[in-house]
């Protein structure tokens, strides 16, 4: 067997994630296991992660969960070339679970670690359904926690952002509303389900940061969460049931609208031919939808990995720490910590 | 045979190689810096410096022990979890100690012995002991709670004892953290004979900070 086992590591938010990739010197990533512990129900009745809850969950899934993707892949521990792990951002204590996890299996084996950020893990996962990315592309990641635009020259060594949200990120806004509508946590599904018996035009929200003035890259649905709100909130009052299918469609419609809107206007500004979308949000059909029609119509080749790998996972960690080792970037030192705010231009540590 | 003992319930994060015989714990070389912040950065180094300085490698390791707090919350995780994963890939047993019992197993004598470090919010993790044994805790105060309802106190132990006003007369006995050899002390026969080990589960005491949401806030005047 040729090539070289990366064990990647992912631990922070509310997914405990363990992958294995095999990488050979033609560049091709393959991807062997990807399996995934998740806290989000116990999260689910506070509304929100609660990083205490998320980080006990993650110190009693990190072993299980390392054996499950062992014998996903019918690999044993000595059969790792090289650990990769999440070292930011995220929440502080989440992180630290899955760094402190990677350095001692790292020490234990004698092998190579990196710590590398999140945000790339995110781009890497593409990788693995679709194959390498073209040089540049333009990734735009949306999830619970993050909603950026970023230009990608070189997985291992060059990502620039070009843009993010100066306030929630589109996932938090679909949790919000979510909420206001009574519908569960994590709001993305059903207010997903719910927007497809609703008007997508039913209700005009309002399309943020996209004045003459406004950044041109930057994101804000803070103003559109509270849009929602007062429009519910007046209905209620009125005694009026609130419509929730059209709510939830509008709204999705106005976050698609935005999103799609900026990442095909930066694509084309800056003559970039691929359009990358990641993240739990990339799992949402308007998104999807909206984006592979305006990409279309832009000549822009839209390629977003299947919903499984747009989520947090290990296997996209371990697919950045395959890019590293490619490019021949030196591992980190036994003395990393985590970053809670690594910032999205450095990729390894 | 050959024990790395690690601790992380205190502000040190503590590290270190024992030999264990019939004759008892002795240490071969240890590792530690008091610094609440560092658990997730010194740790590994820490355990593998002190191997290094023992002339072993992590190869030779036959166990693990590790304390499993009480501490607060955070750094707690990073000693378990490399624990955990220590022991997976060596292929060897860890053995949970409560760092507690670490502390008193460094103190000798078989008087009344009170253990106390510093769990934040001003408050104290203790739990007593006699001849030895723990009698009570470990539990979570606030230290004018632990005080009264303990009474009379003889000697005590810990990083948490400057944190409570205990009677001139109190000896205090120990150290503020426990040391690699108190960690297998208190891991007791087991060790030595191989046998299965407990779970490593953490002692948190405390629930997480964490309230359900109330009726949802309006943002519109009514």
């Amino acid at each position: 067997m040729t090539g070289k086992v990366v064990l990647g590591i992912e631990s922070s938010c509310d997914e405990t994630g363990v992958g294995l990739v095999r990488v050979d010197n033609s560049g091709a990533v393959e991807l062997l296991a990807d399996e995934v512990a998740s806290s989000v129900e116990l999260h689910a009745r506070y509304g929100g992660v609660v990083p205490e809850v998320a980080s006990r969950a993650h110190l009693e899934a990190m072993v299980p969960t390392m054996h499950r993707a062992l014998r996903t892949a019918d690999l044993r521990l000595a059969d790792v070339d090289a650990i990769a792990v999440t070292c930011g951002p995220g929440l502080a204590g989440a992180l630290l679970v899955g760094v402190s996890a990677a350095k001692a299996y790292a020490a234990a084996l004698d092998v190579p670690l990196y710590g590398v950020n999140h945000l790339a893990g995110h781009v890497a996962a593409d990788t693995l359904e679709h194959g390498p990315l073209p040089k540049p592309c333009l990734a735009l990641l949306v999830s619970g926690g993050h909603s950026q635009l970023l230009r990608v020259d070189e997985l291992a060594s060059k990502i620039t952002e070009i843009g993010s949200t100066i306030d929630d990120a589109a996932g938090e806004a679909y949790d919000k509303v979510a909420r206001l509508l009574d519908l569960p946590y994590p709001g993305g599904p059903p207010i997903d389900k719910a927007a497809r018996e609703g008007d997508p035009r039913a209700i005009a929200f309002p399309r943020g940061m996209t004045g003459p003035r406004d950044a041109k890259f930057d994101f804000s649905f803070s103003g559109l969460k509270t849009a929602v709100a007062r429009w519910v909130e007046a209905r209620e009052r009125s005694g009026e049931a609130v419509p929730v299918a059209d709510v939830a469609a509008s709204f999705q419609e106005a976050v698609a609208d935005v999103l799609t809107a900026k990442a095909v206007r930066a694509a084309e500004e800056l003559g970039i031919g691929t359009l990358v979308i990641s993240g739990g949000v990339a799992a949402n059909s308007r998104l999807s939808a909206l984006a592979a029609e305006r990409c279309a119509a832009a000549g822009i080749q839209l390629r977003v990995p299947r919903p499984r790998l747009c989520t947090d996972n290990g296997a996209m960690i371990a697919a950045v720490g395959a890019h590293l080792l490619l490019a021949g970037s030196a591992p980190s030192s036994l003395e990393l910590s985590a970053n809670p705010a690594l910032p999205v231009h450095t990729i390894s540590v | 045979m050959l024990v790395l003992a690690l601790d992380t319930a205190t502000p040190a994060v503590t590290a270190g190689v024992v030999t264990l015989d019939d004759e008892g714990p002795r240490l071969l070389a240890e590792r530690v810096t008091v610094d609440a912040k560092a658990h997730g950065e010194l740790l590994t180094p820490h355990l593998r410096d002190a191997l290094a300085e023992a002339g072993a490698g992590m190869g030779d390791v036959d166990a693990i022990v590790c304390g499993v707090g009480p501490g607060p919350f955070t750094g707690l995780r990073a000693g378990m979890v490399t624990a955990a994963a220590l022991a997976d890939a060596l292929e060897v047993p860890a053995y949970p100690v409560c760092s507690l019992d670490a502390i008193a197993a460094d103190v000798p004598g078989e008087a009344p012995l009170l253990v106390v470090t510093d769990a934040r919010r001003r408050e104290v993790y203790w739990a007593s002991y006699l001849a030895g044994n723990r009698v009570e805790g470990p539990r979570v105060q606030r230290p004018a709670e632990l005080l009264a309802e303990l009474g009379s106190v003889t000697r005590v132990a810990g990083g948490g004892v400057s944190l409570c006003e205990f009677p001139a007369a109190v000896e205090v006995v120990g150290t503020a953290q426990p040391s690699p050899v108190g960690l297998v002390r208190a891991a007791g026969s087991p060790v030595l004979e191989g046998a299965a080990p407990a779970p490593l589960t953490p002692l948190y005491l405390r629930r997480p900070d964490a309230v359900e949401p109330g009726a949802r806030k309006r943002v519109s005047q009514a």
